[in-house]
């Protein structure tokens, strides 16, 4: 769900290795960012819709993973494929530190692109030599 | 008591006014800067700019202290996520979220908020209720166990028109609660109370066998 940079990349690279992928987006020219090779299905809907969702085969889906530009969208769409579909794996991303907490204490899977950032930079300044 | 309202639009600014006239403390919180000067000017210094969804943000506003959450912006995940914040982080007692699309009514129950409002259920309801026939209006939904209070009015060709509520055969869990006719003279039902053409019954279903209930009383 959301295919901005980094769900183009990361549908891209399931589809090489052989996955059957569906990719969602609420804006149909999101899906330029796919690369050329990409196998899977672009469906143009929204992942907090639970008719959307079912579209795109959730029911069916071993994993789910939301990457919009919205925390919170992000946070209920994986909820309602956790909790409400009960996909085995579904991973979510929240930029907010704070929220990511909380809701990694709650059993969500979930990535902090600012902290992951954040500690790789501070990591690479290490490495730089003067 | 210590009120946090989240979205300053319409509905947020006339429910802060409602709870400010009330005698309550209220802070509303809001991310538009020319929304939060407003409320201010007319209501007194009870807006806050910020994003009610950013824990941080949260943690100033004294949510901690909070007796009640009320998240009314008009998108759906946000007042989701500002409820579960509330409660989850920071124990707030009661959390209530508006809802823009009726679909999401069963998720934010089974994500364990208190209370949901949702307003086009609600103004669907308003309309249906000046529509000439209407099937079948939402009065309420009972808090927890998922059922509705809905009102009915029999039709003149229904098949339960001059039968006594013992021979209509209606859906499980589902109770006539009190029949009224044409004239607005109320009537407890008992067994052996007839309807009809005309009446309004008021009748206390769940969810799934609503539209059981509306056949039973109207074919």
């Amino acid at each position: 769900m959301g295919c901005g940079r980094v769900g183009a990349q990361l549908a891209g690279m399931l589809s090489r290795e052989g996955h059957d992928v569906t990719v969602m987006d609420v804006d149909q020219s999101a899906f330029r960012r796919l690369a050329p090779d990409f196998r899977g299905r672009e469906l143009l809907g929204n992942g907090i819709d639970q008719d959307h969702l079912r579209m795109a085969g959730i029911e069916e889906a071993d994993a789910f993973v939301a990457v919009t530009q919205g925390d919170n969208r992000n946070v209920m769409a994986a909820q309602i494929a956790k909790h409400i579909f009960k996909v085995a794996r579904v991973v979510c991303r929240i930029y907010d530190p704070k929220r990511e907490e909380l809701y990694h204490t709650l059993g969500l899977e979930t990535i902090s692109p600012t902290i992951l950032g954040a500690q790789a930079l501070k990591e690479a300044l290490e490495r730089v030599e003067v | 008591m210590y009120i946090i309202v989240i979205g300053g639009g319409k509905v947020g600014y006339y429910l802060t006014k409602e709870l400010v006239e009330a005698g309550h403390e209220v802070l509303v919180m809001e991310k538009t800067n020319s929304k939060v000067e407003a409320i201010n000017e007319e209501l007194g210094e009870v807006a806050m700019q910020g994003d009610g969804c950013e824990v941080a943000v949260m943690e100033q506003a004294g949510v901690g202290r909070a007796d009640m959450v009320i998240a009314v912006t008009g998108d759906d995940e946000d007042n989701l996520v500002t409820c579960q914040v509330a409660k989850l982080r920071f124990n707030v007692p009661r959390t209530i979220a508006r809802i823009n699309n009726p679909k999401n009514e069963a998720i934010f129950k089974a994500l364990g908020i208190d209370a949901t409002v949702s307003s086009t259920t609600a103004i669907l309801a308003h309309i249906e209720e000046e529509l000439p026939t209407h099937p079948l209006i939402h009065l309420l939904t009972l808090r927890g166990g998922g059922l509705e209070l809905v009102e009915m009015k029999i039709p003149q060709n229904a098949s339960v028109v001059g039968k006594k509520l013992k021979e209509v055969l209606l859906p499980q869990e589902s109770l006539v609660c009190f029949v009224y006719d044409a004239e607005g003279i109320p009537r407890l039902p008992n067994p052996e109370t007839v309807l009809h053409a005309g009446d309004e019954v008021v009748a206390v279903t769940r969810q799934e066998y609503e539209p059981a209930l509306r056949t039973a009383l109207s074919a």
